[in-house]
């Protein structure tokens, strides 16, 4: 166990170690001319060549590369071309953001899509099966950000029952009692949380209906039958269980789903977030904050698959036995 | 990309669907298998509408797709008999567009498609079949490109240029796509190598090229269609969602994403000119997963059962 632990561990240092390389030298190598973003005046050559030595631009690639490492090892990404401060300074703002409106989806995506997931696979073919798959098969081909500016119309310009946009309401928000603030908190998040994960839901009920079908065919679960247990006992205690583990898998695989939708989320819900910083960021040509962000997403990406792998181990004996 | 470019994806994309409904035309089973799902069926359906909506943009587009009508009286007007998805804030007629706009985007998903599955199939049959080292190599680059989220990667790519052509964009799609594919098709063909009919060819002197093209690629068709079904979907998805964010295909060409996008501004005024091309992104996708169900009942007939 604490072999495969050990070894997991490193096969996921490597991981992004390989994808802190890639990104480096495909920023660098790129024909583009960072420092240069829309000027409209033609700028003083000797302006240019002063602030890529600012910079360090000017150094040859493996030296860059090797002080972008050695920087990243103590926390540092580097200078931000376009907001004059530190990309550690912009993350440490965002992550947070994102990690909040995540989290939540996630919860949103995995409860509501394992319930829906569950109810559908024990009334499959039936017509509640059918309607939901309707539904659920809607929302998972949705994109997402058009999903969110739908809700956005609905719910916050005709119903006028949510914000807008934001994560605070600017002029009330800092007036109010701490409940108070919480509250405005929860009133912005969601409708951001609840776009993301609806769609991730669908995902979710899709695959578990089809994982709980499976466990449901299987000799096990007629036994539990035979012996005439409820039909209620059979799938909520027995067939459950099995079911749990694809759960753990799922939960794994939705983050990269979810920071994706995120980018896009974010832009729609002016959300302050990593996907958001990356979108803006783009336009500037703002390297550091694109390598970062990147960088950060897959840190994101690596760390949950590896705690699903972890979970799984922990939760599924057979793998314990067999694997080692 | 030209206007020649686009006539040819879609002509491709027509072939590609005539080419699925003539297969199961001719084997009985497999139609049987196919269309024992009604929504399959209905998939199949409404893309052929689609594609052909996008074949025949210039006869059943009432009005040229780009250029405004009439900016000062004809701004973001609601559906009538006249504009019947309404006019977009330039004043351009958005069933127009969109029936252009399918050309855009078909194309986009079909040709980014078959960058990625090509690339999927040919590294996940090189990984499978040769193993060793080769394997061990691109199982490693495929590990690293799962863990970062393709949105991300692409973004990237979109930084380094100033305005990205097309077709590098369909090609960047493309490319950040295959890695899920090669996993799926290495551990088809890892199960396959070891089959008789593999053997019998090696004994009879095949080299491995010939192999994997002729014994081992075919009879992984089943993964690699379904996976390219989805595949298409994932990539319209993508492209608006980038287009959205004003880097993907540059107005005024129209693709379903950048009409959203246009319209996402004036969702309060002009619900219509974002709601019909988010309707129709929906529509395909949902009728690409129907399909690519029913292609995996009917190519894989270890799935019979249960689903």
């Amino acid at each position: 166990m604490i072999a495969w632990l050990v070894r997991r561990l490193a096969a996921a240092l490597a991981i992004v170690f390989a994808v802190v390389t890639f990104t480096f030298f495909l920023m660098h190598l790129a024909p583009g001319q960072p420092l240069l973003p829309g000027a409209e005046a033609p700028v003083d050559p000797a302006i240019v060549a002063e602030l890529r030595h600012q910079f360090g631009l000017d150094r040859p690639l493996f030296v860059q590369y090797g002080k972008y490492l050695t920087a990243l090892a103590h926390g540092n990404f580097g200078e931000s071309f376009a907001l004059h401060r530190s990309v550690a300074d912009a993350l440490r703002e965002a992550v947070p953001n994102t990690l909040v409106l995540t989290a939540t989806a996630l919860s949103i995506d995995l409860l509501l899509g394992f319930a829906l997931g569950i109810y559908q696979a024990t009334h499959a073919r039936r017509m509640p099966d059918i309607g939901l798959g309707f539904v659920t098969l809607f929302l998972y081909s949705v994109p997402t950000f058009w999903l969110g500016l739908v809700v956005l119309l609905v719910f916050g310009e005709w119903l006028r029952w949510f914000p807008v946009g934001g994560m605070v309401d600017p002029a009330l928000h800092y007036a109010l009692p701490w409940i108070g603030r919480a509250g405005d908190r929860l009133w912005h998040l969601a409708l951001p949380a609840l776009t993301l994960g609806l769609v991730g839901a669908a995902g979710t009920a899709r695959y578990q209906r089809a994982a709980m079908l499976e466990v449901l065919g299987q000799d096990f679960v007629r036994t539990a039958r035979a012996k005439g247990l409820s039909e209620r006992r059979v799938v909520l205690v027995h067939a459950l269980r099995n079911a749990l583990l694809s759960f753990i898998t799922l939960a794994g695989l939705s983050l990269p789903f979810l920071l994706t939708g995120a980018v896009l989320v974010e832009t729609v819900f002016a959300w302050p977030g990593m996907g958001r910083l990356a979108a803006d960021a783009v336009f500037r040509r703002d390297y550091p904050v694109v390598m970062a962000v990147t960088i950060g997403a897959s840190v994101m990406v690596v760390l949950g698959n590896l705690l699903a792998d972890v979970l799984y181990h922990v939760a599924d004996p057979r793998i314990r036995v067999s694997g080692g | 990309m030209n206007a020649a470019t686009l006539s040819f994806a879609i002509v491709l994309v027509a072939f590609l669907l005539v080419e699925v409904a003539r297969r199961l035309s001719t084997r009985t089973t497999m139609r049987r298998r196919f269309f024992r799902q009604p929504a399959a069926a209905l998939g199949l359906f409404i893309l052929a509408v689609f594609v052909l909506l996008a074949l025949a943009a210039p006869w059943v587009a009432p009005y040229p797709p780009s250029r405004p009508l009439d900016i000062v009286g004809l701004q973001d007007r609601p559906p009538s008999l006249l504009h019947p998805l309404g006019t977009d804030v330039y004043s351009r007629d958005v069933w127009s567009r969109l029936v252009y706009g399918a050309r855009v985007s078909l194309s986009i998903g079909t040709l980014a498609m078959l960058v990625a599955v090509s690339v999927g199939a040919l590294v996940g049959a090189l990984a499978g079949y040769l193993r060793s080292w080769v394997d061990a190599i691109l199982m490693r680059i495929v590990d690293v490109g799962l863990a970062v989220p393709r949105i991300f990667l692409l973004l990237s790519c979109v930084t380094l240029w100033e305005a990205v052509p097309l077709a590098l964009f369909v090609l960047l799609i493309g490319l950040t796509g295959w890695f899920a594919t090669s996993r799926i098709v290495r551990a088809e063909v890892l199960s396959l190598r070891e089959r008789d009919y593999i053997r019998g060819a090696r004994a009879l002197g095949a080299g491995s090229g010939r192999i994997i093209v002729r014994h081992v690629l075919p009879n992984v068709a089943a993964p690699i269609f379904v996976s390219a079904a989805l595949g298409i979907g994932n990539v319209m998805l993508l492209e608006a969602g980038l287009s959205f964010l004003g880097l993907g295909v540059q107005p005024p060409t129209p693709s379903w994403g950048n009409m959203i996008a246009d319209g996402a501004a004036h969702l309060a005024t002009a619900p219509w000119t974002t709601v019909f091309p988010g309707l129709a992104i929906a529509l395909v996708v949902m009728s690409l997963h129907a399909v690519a169900d029913g292609l995996r009942d009917a190519l894989d007939p270890r799935r019979e059962g249960w689903t």
